[in-house]
């Protein structure tokens, strides 16, 4: 059954994949605000209307 | 640097939107319709009406993956492009990859449903297609991911939302499971060998088939819910803090835990342990999600008793935390003993992809078709009804299998006093259930009414409404914070404007590619036979292994016995690693809707049939069997094998370790017809003549080669059951 030894491999080179955009996340401040994010999505649609739509 | 907070104005692409959305719905109503057919086949064999294109063998994989990759591909994509544009204030990267990934993505399920219907299939369970559209799939979905992280990389907004980053391990995942599990060797435009034989195909297969559901059917719809949710209660997420605790725990656990689709069967202990270990973990993650959904509608459950929008996603959250409790129990081996084989799992996973996915997709469109086309919803009135309908059908659909999961599996391991099987016949326990068939053809037919509702009530919407296909909005650009931003653009233009250092990137990740590709034919050496009695198929058994695989025999018949007393004494000696080294791929199926295959060519085995019954079976089933529900495949008579692609068949199966003799590509056309002329004389003293290259001849010869090499008595002499 080596077949687990390519599987194995691949599952954890998908982990240090995530794992590297979780350090990336962390170091860029992705979770330094836990509170906004979650209430800022909330107020980002009011239509603009324009006259020069192509 | 440009003034901090200038105003940029930017369209939304809404087009691209409306396109996916349009293609949700009809690809919807395409695929519960032939999920209603098939389900109508299982109950009333005429509805197989006879014809090979539409026997159930070939319309199961249609509605699985249409559902899977159409329905619900389709929505992911209309919900990702609108929220990603929305969450990050900016259009989508590229208006032209956009347009490939629509329209390519069309083009695959059209021509998935066309080769499903014609019997072009590699068999491995939601990985059917062939390798053409196999890289294609492989191609649109780069496509798409590229599209989506250019997006990001030209956001206005500095936080990524955790919608997101769901988003972005979906695309990862998928992408990975896809490419490891379609290696193939193509022998022509329709025809390939999946590279991985037996119990190695099996792994990787059910590695697939798991994540599959985790990062096609799972991620991304968390990744909605964490979007639309909110925005229709129009409230935050309960917690933010945990949305991202389980996003990370859930990604980092999920791909561990496929070999629990494999408990009792051909695999190492450890691996099945491993897998069930796993699965019990994901239960932590995954009740993450359900509880942070449920609770932000925590002070507004006023709102959802008149919201059609909010009570799907209810009963969507709910339906996936039950399944996600459900999937870790059925994982347990002495659970899974039940569930494994019987319609416990039919039920399970539609519990989830009728209220999970279905339930999101119907609430996200109700939300969103307005919002796009900037009316109000033709009738609230009518999408209530529609989710009554709908939450009723899952009950009427998933109830009566779980029962009929659970009869069916007392039935089978029922001994009388005298130490007998109380129903050996397999079709006994299948007769008992039948009702239970009918009831789910109900089930069925209702959420298809709801559906229909829903198509009506959205139309209606679009017509009174107009969509703005590029929508004005504006937002301040993004000003970089801190050294790692310069970093980043330095290293983006650099590749974008040094073209041939850009070259030699994508040459290394074609090389990166290239060894991914040669890895596995390393691991072909490992399938080795470890049984010495086990021979290679002969050329008149292999062609009738791919019929087999055609048909979509799999579907309703394994090829693997368990080690239970009821299962041995049933179909016979249970399965070892080493039986299935040539099997490329393998065969061992998901549900016993007719009894297990694995022994039905060793003579002295309950499970032997002779070539004129055979015949007989294959030409009216119910003539044989009054009470059986498999189709008719009469054509086996008529039709013949194509002898030319013979030679190459053997070649291929050389080059993935098969050892057949040298040169003797060359000679397997003889001797197919020596095999076959012997069949032939066998069925002529029953009476029966046929021409020896009918597909019925090689059908015969397959059905003879199972289990055939194995003589269980002398089996614990012969054999190592694992080389390790």
């Amino acid at each position: 059954m080596n077949i687990f030894y390519l599987l194995i491999g691949v599952s954890l080179f998908a982990a240090l994949i995530f794992l590297g955009a979780f350090i990336w996340a962390v170091r860029d401040g992705q979770f330094e605000d836990n509170d906004t994010p979650a209430r800022r999505i909330l107020f980002d649609d009011e239509p603009i209307e324009d006259e020069e739509i192509p | 640097m440009p003034e901090l907070m200038e105003n940029q104005k930017f369209y939304y692409d809404n087009k691209i939107v409306k396109l996916f959305i349009l293609a949700t719905i009809i690809w919807g109503v395409v695929a519960v319709l032939v999920g209603v057919l098939i389900a109508l086949q299982l109950a009333f064999p005429f509805f197989n009406f006879g014809l090979e294109y539409t026997t159930f063998g070939r319309m199961r994989p249609l509605h699985t993956n249409a559902v899977i990759f159409a329905f619900v591909g389709n929505a992911i994509f209309a919900g990702v492009y609108y929220s990603l544009q929305k969450l990050l204030k900016t259009r989508l990267f590229s208006d032209v990859l956009s347009k490939i990934h629509f329209w390519g993505w069309q083009l695959i399920i059209i021509l998935a449903a066309v080769t499903f219907a014609l019997g072009i299939t590699t068999s491995k369970e939601y990985a059917e297609l062939e390798w053409p559209i196999d890289i294609m799939v492989a191609v649109v979905w780069v496509i798409f991911g590229w599209n989506m992280i250019g997006t990001i990389l030209k956001r206005r907004v500095q936080h990524i939302y955790a919608a997101i980053w769901w988003y972005l391990a979906s695309f990862l995942g998928v992408a990975i499971l896809h490419v490891v599990n379609s290696f193939e060797l193509p022998i022509s435009l329709f025809k390939s060998y999946s590279i991985y034989a037996g119990a190695q195909d099996a792994v990787v297969q059910w590695w697939y088939g798991h994540n599959a559901v985790a990062f096609f059917l799972t991620t991304p719809f968390l990744g909605l819910m964490y979007y639309y949710l909110p925005k229709a209660a129009n409230r935050p997420i309960y917690s933010y803090k945990l949305s991202i605790i389980h996003f990370w725990s859930l990604i980092f656990l999920y791909m561990w835990a496929g070999p629990h689709h494999l408990l009792y069967q051909a695999l190492p202990e450890w691996a099945q342990a491993l897998g069930v270990t796993f699965s019990i973990m994901l239960i932590a993650p995954s009740w993450g999600g359900m509880i942070n959904g449920l609770l932000t509608l925590r002070g507004a459950w006023d709102r959802v008793r008149d919201s059609s929008v909010l009570k799907f996603f209810v009963v969507a959250v709910t339906a996936y935390g039950m399944s996600t409790f459900e999937g870790p129990m059925m994982s347990l081996k002495n659970v899974n003993q039940i569930t494994h084989f019987t319609d416990w799992t039919v039920a399970h996973t539609h519990i989830a992809g009728m209220a999970w996915n279905g339930g999101m997709v119907f609430g996200m469109l109700y939300w969103l078709v307005p919002k796009l086309f900037r009316t109000k919803l033709y009738s609230e009135k009518l999408a209530n009804t529609h989710f009554w309908i709908a939450t009723l059908s899952i009950l009427i659909y998933a109830i009566p299998l779980y029962w009929a999961a659970v009869t069916q599996w007392l039935m089978l391991r029922e001994y009388t006093p005298e130490g007998f099987l109380a129903y050996p016949n397999f079709l006994e326990t299948l007769t008992q259930i039948l009702p239970m068939y009918t009831l789910r053809v109900i089930g069925g037919v209702m959420f298809l009414t709801g559906f229909l509702l829903m198509v009506y009530n959205l139309f209606k919407t679009m017509a009174i409404g107009k969509v703005e296909d590029n929508e004005l909005s504006e937002a301040p650009a993004l000003v970089s914070q801190g050294p790692r931003n310069p970093m980043r653009e330095t290293v983006h233009r650099w590749m974008e404007r040094k073209a041939v250092r850009f070259s030699i990137w994508v040459f290394v990740a074609l090389a990166i590619g290239g060894a991914v590709e040669i890895i596995p034919m390393i691991f072909i050496k490992s399938n080795i036979p470890t049984i010495e009695a086990v021979t290679p198929y002969t050329p008149l058994e292999l062609e009738g292994r791919d019929i087999y695989i055609k048909e979509g025999c799999y579907t309703c018949h394994s090829q693997v016995i368990r080690p239970f007393r009821w299962e041995t004494d049933r179909y016979g000696e249970y399965s070892k690693i080493g039986e299935f080294v040539y099997d490329h791929p393998f065969q061992w199926g998901s549900r016993r809707t007719g009894p297990d295959l694995a022994r039905a060519g060793y003579v002295n085995g309950p499970m032997y049939k002779n070539a004129a019954w055979h015949y007989n079976h294959f030409m009216d089933p119910q003539k044989m069997n009054e009470q059986s529900i498999m189709p008719n495949y009469a054509w086996f008579a008529k039709k013949d094998i194509n002898l030319d692609m013979i030679p190459s068949k053997i070649r291929a199966m050389q080059t993935l370790g098969v050892p057949y003799a040298e040169g003797y590509d060359e000679i397997a056309v003889e001797e197919l017809m020596i095999q076959a002329q012997a069949i032939v004389e066998d069925l002529k003293v029953s009476g029966i003549v046929i021409e020896p290259t009918r597909q019925m001849v090689a059908m015969i010869a397959y059905m003879h080669k199972l289990g055939r090499d194995i003589d269980p008595a002398t089996l614990n002499q012969t054999s190592h059951e694992d080389s390790e």
